[in-house]
């Protein structure tokens, strides 16, 4: 097959992977994910396990050592035999608390500790660096395979060397646009996912087909297949290689069987990327099937391919020469398709995976260290700078991976890196199975494991890998590969246990140690963050992680959960679990725990804290669901009693308050009034005098008329008779017309307006008057009231899904702190207050009652960094239930 | 509860015991896999070794198939059970208060024809 | 010449009215806008009556009546004081008042309370 076509075939295959990711993002963004997650997408994207490693090099293992390749697919498919018990409790607990990583599951097992979760992310990217430098070189491999194929092909190996560098780039463009799209709460990927999924497709089928052709193409089938292999197992040249060594075969199940679970990339499509436990149903047998699949036939290519192959072939690349040499273009074509897609999906998720690790755990943090200053938080967008953290980290993450490729010279053989990179990461095993079956285990201990394992997997297996030092000198009889793995693991394990016996876990990893171990919801300490006005900094800090909507949207969520209207929920445990919870899921549980424990200013916890806490979640666990949904509809129902009940109260303080202002409003003017008109009444007043008077008299009667005016139509307004005149207008014009009419108000001031000119032209069918009305009186407040040094009014314009028009009016003030916030609508609110500016405070309050009328509502949107009001106007006014009241009032 | 039908208790156990069967699966595998590389490694290692191992790995697949299966049907069978009694309990609970349960709904629907007539 | 009544009114056309009124009487008058400084301005101008508003920005008059009575210097304290309150009923604060005037007031009926207080 000439050069060129598969190099165009190559493209042509990455375009299509390109399509298949936007698509699928494009149906999850609209909310078609039924099909996007089937457990069999599910069980697909698991495939992510085969990388390069295995569909090149199992061959070429097996060629060296016969059975023992299989190892590598034994250890999973015994944990996946466990999946019902094992599996699918892990994804659960993992899922509850919003995991992201490997490492950020640890440390939210032990304390939401981020050292710890920085310490597991270095294991990880010293072990993966190698292991994507070998599926780039994997890539470079079969590229010159053909490449030395064709007849001008030594002209063109020139280029197949620069195919590592054009890999490592096309991967990172891809893995940026579709892994770090967005910072959900949940870290899923659904583009990267489906692509994937096709991927393993064509991994197995380019496996089966070629299995195929060599078992019945070149072979007489399976009778005479098996003859060859037993030929083989006894010829000398590699007999002694093919015999099971009991030592290597334990140790190499173990540590696959720990990969799976703690690979960045296995646990990232594993875990992170699951939407539930129950898809583990089907992959708990489906995907044992898929690797059975992948390894049937590696015995078979590799003994065929001894045969028939030159004997300084490389047995890495049996895959690729061998139906290259029987003529099979198109077949190689194909397995060398298989392979490129095994290389590029497992690159592609180590990369999402490590830079997720790396920018939770080392750029967030470390920036939020050097950050400190809380004035300059209010304004910074962290989801913008979190997803660029990723970006730069899936930069890095495949430049060190390329460097490697280079460095080394791809002379190792491939199935030697891929196990340096398994033992690597089977070092975080023990602390994940001890943290989520043991409460005794703790920090100390998951500190001494790591460090003892890490260290002697250094020692003993990476720095040899890489030629720096050497392994001890040991007895022939033993294996060094299988007494590395031992010898580390056991120390680790051994550690573990030992400091967590004699260690003692801190409160906040006895109440995370209780609910990994029992699955049950945390339930986080009762003491800290009491009362409403720490709300508003948390929602202002949300904000700034998931952006404005989604984070009111949530806040308000949980109000009317707990029964109250508004965007602000009273900060129970039960509520700042949940928001940790989920803001763990974007920044990592150590960084979300740490920022609401700075911004709610909170008190660490006590040991009867704890007591209570393990009592709750014993309570939790007992709990039947039917009892607990009657519990739960009895607490909102209470909680809507209670703010009822405090509205009650504070209402009728304000009638008494109410009369007292009437009185107060109307008796003002009338002073003025009677003393002027008696003192008009004196013979000797001067012309100019009398006139003055007079002014004086009129000016205070038409602020009386004012006054009953206002009255009037607020009575009218609350008893829904008011009469609505609807039109269409541009709501462009409308707030033009409302800043001018406004401007008047302390004209002495330089207000600066900001508005979204070209959002702003929208269509509306209201009341436009009475729009208008509303308008200026907020714009008006805003002018009366902002207290800046360079007061700003920020306007803006948007249509939601549903129709209609939403318009958010924010001022650059100091705002309104939380518990006036809920009175502001009431009519004299403003009735104590110093800077009543001359107003009676009815203007809020008609405000409402019109746009209540309107069929919309106006509210007070709390940690806007100021004061800020949101206008919401339905797609058209309630016309005919205002008609009606109309007949009704004739 | 003291009068716990008996079709739940059955259908329980027969949930918990698959449970263990899920259990004892992958100890079971394990030992199955390991053990002839340790015992007689040799000839563990020939033809006769893979087909033995792929063997194993077929049944275990299937094993683990029909297991989930039937765990879930034995979940689903629980949780109809649960419904079952729940319901049986609500019945005995309204016909012992009397009327209102069965009255509740009827005003709800003749609501709607009520309402126009008042207006 | 000595200050004979010190007003504090934040209504700047009822402070006229009043104005007026006294001046034509004779009184040496001098007006204060809000309660911000009020008890330095009686301090330093020591008048024989204060007229005070009771409902007042910044600082209300029940408090800057406090405050006068809580002067050390005695004479000081015992400035007699005439509270004008557009309340409907007067408020407790106004109990150390001397004199209580509801808004609206006869004009007749404020001069002869001054003309009283000042005999």
């Amino acid at each position: 097959m000439p050069f060129e076509t598969l190099v165009a075939g190559c493209l042509a295959y990455v375009v299509l992977m390109f399509a298949v990711a936007f698509a699928a993002d494009r149906a999850a963004a609209r909310g078609r994910i039924r099909w996007l997650d089937h457990p069999l997408v599910y069980t697909l994207s698991l495939s992510v396990y085969c990388s390069a490693w295995t569909f090149y090099g199992a061959v070429g293992y097996a060629t060296r050592s016969g059975l023992e390749f299989a190892t590598i697919y034994l250890g999973p498919t015994i944990v996946f035999a466990g999946a019902w018990w094992g599996l699918r409790r892990l994804v659960r607990v993992a899922r509850m608390h919003h995991v992201t990583s490997i490492a950020d599951l640890i440390s939210a097992r032990f304390g939401k500790s981020n050292p710890l979760a920085a310490l597991i992310t270095l294991i990880a990217v010293i072990a993966a660096t190698p292991y994507i430098a070998l599926q780039l070189q994997s890539v470079r491999l079969s590229f010159e395979v053909f490449a030395t194929e064709t007849p001008n092909g030594a002209g063109l190996n020139g280029a197949a060397g620069g195919t590592a560098l054009w890999v490592a780039a096309g991967l990172a463009l891809f893995t940026i646009l579709f892994g770090t799209r967005n910072l959900a709460a949940d870290e899923r990927h659904h583009g990267v996912v489906t692509a994937i999924a096709l991927e393993a497709v064509v991994k197995l089928l380019a496996f089966l087909a070629l299995g195929a052709f060599v078992v019945w193409g070149l072979a007489d089938g399976p009778g005479d297949i098996l003859a060859r292999i037993d030929a083989a197992s006894r010829d000398p040249a590699i007999a002694e290689g093919w015999i099971l060594r009991a030592d290597r075969w334990t140790a190499l199940i173990v540590v696959s069987a720990a990969a799976i679970l703690t690979l960045p990339r296995m646990f990232q499509v594993m875990v992170v990327e699951a939407a539930d436990e129950e898809r583990l149903h089907v992959a708990g047998w489906a995907f044992p099937a898929y690797l059975f699949a992948m390894s049937l036939f590696v015995l078979p290519i590799a003994v065929m391919g001894r045969e028939l192959l030159p004997a300084e072939a490389n047995p890495d690349l049996y895959m690729l020469t061998l139906p290259a040499a029987s003529g099979q273009n198109l077949l190689a074509f194909l397995v060398f398709l298989g392979g490129f897609s095994a290389a590029t999906s497992m690159v592609v998720v180590c990369a999402i995976a490590l830079a997720t690790m790396i920018s939770n755990h080392w750029i967030v943090p470390g920036w939020l260290a050097l950050r400190r200053r809380p004035a300059s938080e209010e304004t910074e967008d962290l989801r913008r700078f979190v997803l660029n953290a990723r970006r730069l980290a899936i930069l890095a993450v495949m430049a060190a991976g390329w460097v490697y490729h280079q460095a080394s010279g791809g002379a190792a053989a491939l199935a030697a890196m891929g196990l340096v990179a398994f033992t690597g990461m089977a070092q975080v095993l023990p602390a994940m199975l001890g943290g989520l079956l043991w409460r005794g285990a703790n920090r100390r201990g998951a500190y001494a494991g790591f460090g003892s394992g890490f260290f002697l997997w250094l020692l003993l297996i990476f720095l040899p890998s890489v030629g720096i030092g050497q392994a001890p000198p040991l007895p022939a009889t033993v294996d060094p590969l299988a007494f590395s793995i031992f010898i580390s693991l056991s120390a680790n394990t051994l550690a573990f246990v030992g400091f967590s016996i004699f260690g003692f876990p801190d409160p906040v990893e006895r109440v995370q140690g209780l609910s990994f171990v029992s699955a049950v919801e945390p339930i986080r300490h009762s003491r800290m963050l009491r009362g409403e006005d720490r709300a508003e900094p948390l929602l202002a800090m949300t904000r700034r992680i998931w952006g404005g909507d989604a984070a009111l949207e949530f806040f308000q969520q949980e109000a009317s959960a707990q029964g109250k209207s508004g965007f602000l929920p009273d900060l129970t445990p039960k509520f700042l679990t949940r928001l940790e919870r989920r803001l763990s899921g974007s920044v990592g549980a150590a960084t979300a725990h740490a920022m609401i424990e700075r911004v709610g200013g909170g008190v660490s916890l006590t040991v009867s804290d704890l007591l209570q806490v393990a009592d709750e979640a014993q309570r939790a666990k007992e709990e039947a669901q039917r009892l607990e949904s009657a519990t739960t509809e009895l607490a909102r129902t209470a909680t809507q009693l209670r703010e009822a009940n405090d509205k009650l109260t504070a209402l009728s303080v304000q009638k008494d308050a109410f009369l007292g202002q009437i009185s107060h409003e109307l008796r003002t003017p009338m002073t003025s009034v009677r003393a002027f008109s008696e003192i008009l009444k004196t013979p000797d007043l001067s012309d100019e005098e009398r006139a003055r008077f007079a002014g004086i008299i009129h000016d205070e009667a038409g602020r009386l008329t004012r006054l009953l005016d206002d009255l009037l139509d607020l009575s009218v307004l609350e008893s829904g008779r008011a009469q609505l005149n609807v039109t269409a207008a541009n709501l462009h014009d409308l707030i033009g017309r409302a800043l001018t009419a406004a401007s008047a108000t302390r004209a002495d001031r330089v207000f600066t307006v900001d508005r979204d000119m070209p959002a702003e032209h929208l269509g509306v069918i209201t009341d436009t008057d009475r729009l208008l009305q509303v308008l200026i009186n907020v714009i008006s407040n805003a002018r009366k009231y902002c207290d800046a040094d360079r007061p700003v009014l920020k306007i803006r314009v948007r249509r939601p899904a549903a129709g209609g028009a939403q318009i958010d009016l924010i001022d650059n003030g100091s705002g309104i702190d939380g518990p006036r916030q809920s009175l502001i609508f009431e009519k004299f609110a403003r009735l104590n207050d110093p800077a009543r500016a001359g107003g009676a405070g009815l203007g809020l309050a008609i405000c409402r009652e019109i746009m209540a009328a309107l069929g919309g509502n106006i509210t007070y949107l709390p940690g806007q960094g100021g004061a800020a009001f949101r206008i919401d106007l339905p797609p058209r006014p309630p016309a005919i239930v205002s008609r009606g009241h109309q007949d009704a009032a004739q | 509860m003291p009068d716990r039908p008996l079709f739940l208790e059955r259908a329980s156990f027969r949930r918990r015991r698959l449970g263990d069967a899920a259990r004892v699966l992958p100890i079971a595998a394990t030992l199955l896999i390991l053990v002839p590389a340790w015992w007689i490694p040799r000839s563990a290692s020939s033809a006769g070794g893979a087909v033995w191992l792929f063997g194993l790995w077929a049944t275990l697949i299937v094993a683990i198939w029909a297991l989930h299966r039937a765990l879930l049907r034995a979940e689903a069978a629980t949780l109809r059970a649960e419904e079952a009694v729940a319901e049986a309990v609500r019945v005995r609970a309204g016909t012992a208060t009397g009327t209102p349960a069965a009255a509740a709904p009827a005003p709800a629907a003749a609501d709607p024809e009520g309402d126009p007539g008042a207006v | 010449m000595a200050l004979d009544i010190l007003m504090i009114e934040d209504e700047p056309n009822i402070a006229e009215a009043v104005r007026f009124i006294l001046s034509r009487d004779g009184w040496q008058l001098r007006l204060l806008q809000d309660g911000h400084g009020a008890i330095e301005e009686i301090r330093a101008a020591r008048p024989r009556l204060v007229i005070l508003d009771l409902m007042l920005p910044h600082r209300s008059g029940a408090e800057i009546l406090g405050d006068l009575r809580a002067e050390a210097d005695a004479a000081l304290a015992a400035t007699p004081v005439l509270m004008l309150t557009a309340r409907g009923q007067t408020a407790d604060a106004a109990d150390q008042a001397d004199a209580v005037l509801g808004k609206p007031f006869a004009n007749d009926d404020l001069r002869a309370q001054v003309r009283r207080m000042l005999a």
